[in-house]
């Protein structure tokens, strides 16, 4: 597949680098994101969507989901690509000067300039605790259910108590020979269909549902074969599994960035606040996952981050044009 | 300015005696990275994250928690019977005393 090119390669599409193409648009510089997460938005959308905002200026309140929204049309006319579903792995310099940004499933990006507005980092599955968890990996643990039919007349053991480990439970009972559902609590924090759902399956005997319990062993040879359950008060419990799915939502890690050589200060990246420049000319970090004396990580800091950025990387993509700072009451916006 | 007398345990189980102002609305996860402890404090206090998960080690009852907390504790790792969100334990004068040991990351 030919490489994707662009003037500014924004790594994250979370509220600052959404606002990034709007600054850059008004530069007449072309944007692409790239985001693990499926959807644009970032923690507003991972995270508390619902939650209201109250630091946004001219926004007394606003939510989160609400913001990004209004972001994804602020930007529309400066028509952003984005690669999403897709993590950054590596960094390189091309022939002529510019990155080449490469994501985990291949898809390359080349632009002269990269903002780095990853946030807290990638959103990844939290991992539970367990000694030989990682030897299972692919061979019976697996923290994502992507096909369904994968589980086709297998024993799956799923733990957690949110609306993911229910609904996928639910759904496993007409795929796989058995469900176990293990969980912390005896109370489910999930929506009250589908708790209530549970308990109908599992009064039916569809769902083998075990609370106050937590998986603490995994074994088999070579691929899963049982789950040790340890019970508050009845001590471990050992169960035959194919699969076991670990469903305890995602947390951030600053992932393969850490190794771009870039000047790293406890998981933040350090920069210049001239103009949010890194250790590595050309590349930028923005937002929250940059540190400086005096940083605040809000959001309407990161948008102050992002347009004072986008006049540096005008000046390194066009260094011959000087550029005279438009304001949209003036000129509008022009599109691409 | 009120303040009260708190103890941090960190990870390593070093004693960390900290005075704790009670009038400016601040919290244990605020705290804690007030005074540099290993607490990334990631979603801000909505007990969205669990990163300032601790455990209560005084005899302070403080176990009312919220339905977010205990959701948010759901996907933590570690839980015990004395586990708290040190983002949902405000300072407060009563709390006079309170020492709590922060949680396997």
């Amino acid at each position: 597949m030919k490489p994707i090119e662009t003037d500014i390669i924004i790594v994250g599409a979370g509220p600052c680098g959404l606002f990034t193409v709007f600054e850059a648009g008004l530069l007449k510089l072309r944007c692409h994101l790239i985001d693990y997460l499926p959807q644009a938005g970032g923690q507003l959308t991972e995270i508390y969507p619902k939650k209201p905002i109250y630091d946004i200026p001219g926004f007394p309140e606003i939510l989160a989901g609400d913001l990004v929204e209004n972001l994804m049309k602020q930007i529309e006319p400066f028509k952003p690509g984005f690669t999403l579903g897709e993590r950054c792995e590596t960094i390189s310099k091309t022939e002529d000067g510019k990155f080449k940004v490469v994501t985990n499933k291949g898809t390359e990006h080349i632009a002269p300039v990269v903002a780095i507005a990853g946030g807290l980092g990638c959103f990844e599955p939290r991992k539970p605790p367990i000694a030989n968890l990682s030897d299972f990996e692919d061979k019976g643990v697996e923290y994502i259910i992507k096909d369904p039919e994968f589980y086709r007349d297998k024993k799956v053991v799923v733990a957690g108590g949110g609306d993911s480990a229910l609904d996928w439970s639910i759904f496993l009972t007409n795929v796989a020979s058995e469900v176990s559902l293990i969980h912390r609590r005896t109370e489910f924090r999930g929506a009250p269909d589908s708790v209530e759902k549970v308990m109908e399956l599992a009064s039916n005997k569809k769902i083998n549902l075990i609370t106050n319990s937590e998986v603490v062993g995994l074994s088999g040879n070579g691929h899963l074969k049982g789950v040790e359950i340890k019970h508050q008060t009845d001590g471990i419990i050992s169960k035959e599994a194919d699969h076991f799915v670990p469903l305890f939502g995602l947390s951030p890690k600053l992932g393969p960035i850490a190794d771009w050589g870039l000047n790293i200060n406890k998981n933040s990246i350090e920069v210049n606040t001239f103009d949010y420049s890194t250790n590595i000319e050309g590349i930028y970090a923005i937002g929250d996952i940059n540190t400086y004396p005096g940083k605040l990580k809000l959001i309407l800091c990161g948008f102050h981050e992002a347009t004072l950025m986008c006049q540096s990387a005008f000046k390194r993509i066009y260094p011959d044009k000087n550029f005279v700072l438009k304001y949209t009451t003036v000129n509008g916006i022009q599109g691409f | 300015m009120s303040l009260i007398n708190v103890t941090i345990i960190d990870r390593e189980g070093v004693e960390h005696k900290i005075e704790a102002p009670t009038d400016i609305n601040m919290n244990i996860m605020e705290l804690c990275k007030a005074n540099d402890l290993p607490v990334e404090g990631t979603c801000g206090g909505m007990a969205m994250c669990a990163s300032c998960h601790c455990y209560v080690e005084s005899n302070h009852d403080i176990f009312n928690r919220s339905d977010a907390e205990e959701d948010m504790l759901d996907q933590a790792f570690f839980v015990e019977a004395n586990s708290r969100l040190g983002c949902q334990i405000k300072l407060a004068d009563e709390l006079e005393g309170l020492v709590l040991r922060l949680a396997p990351q």
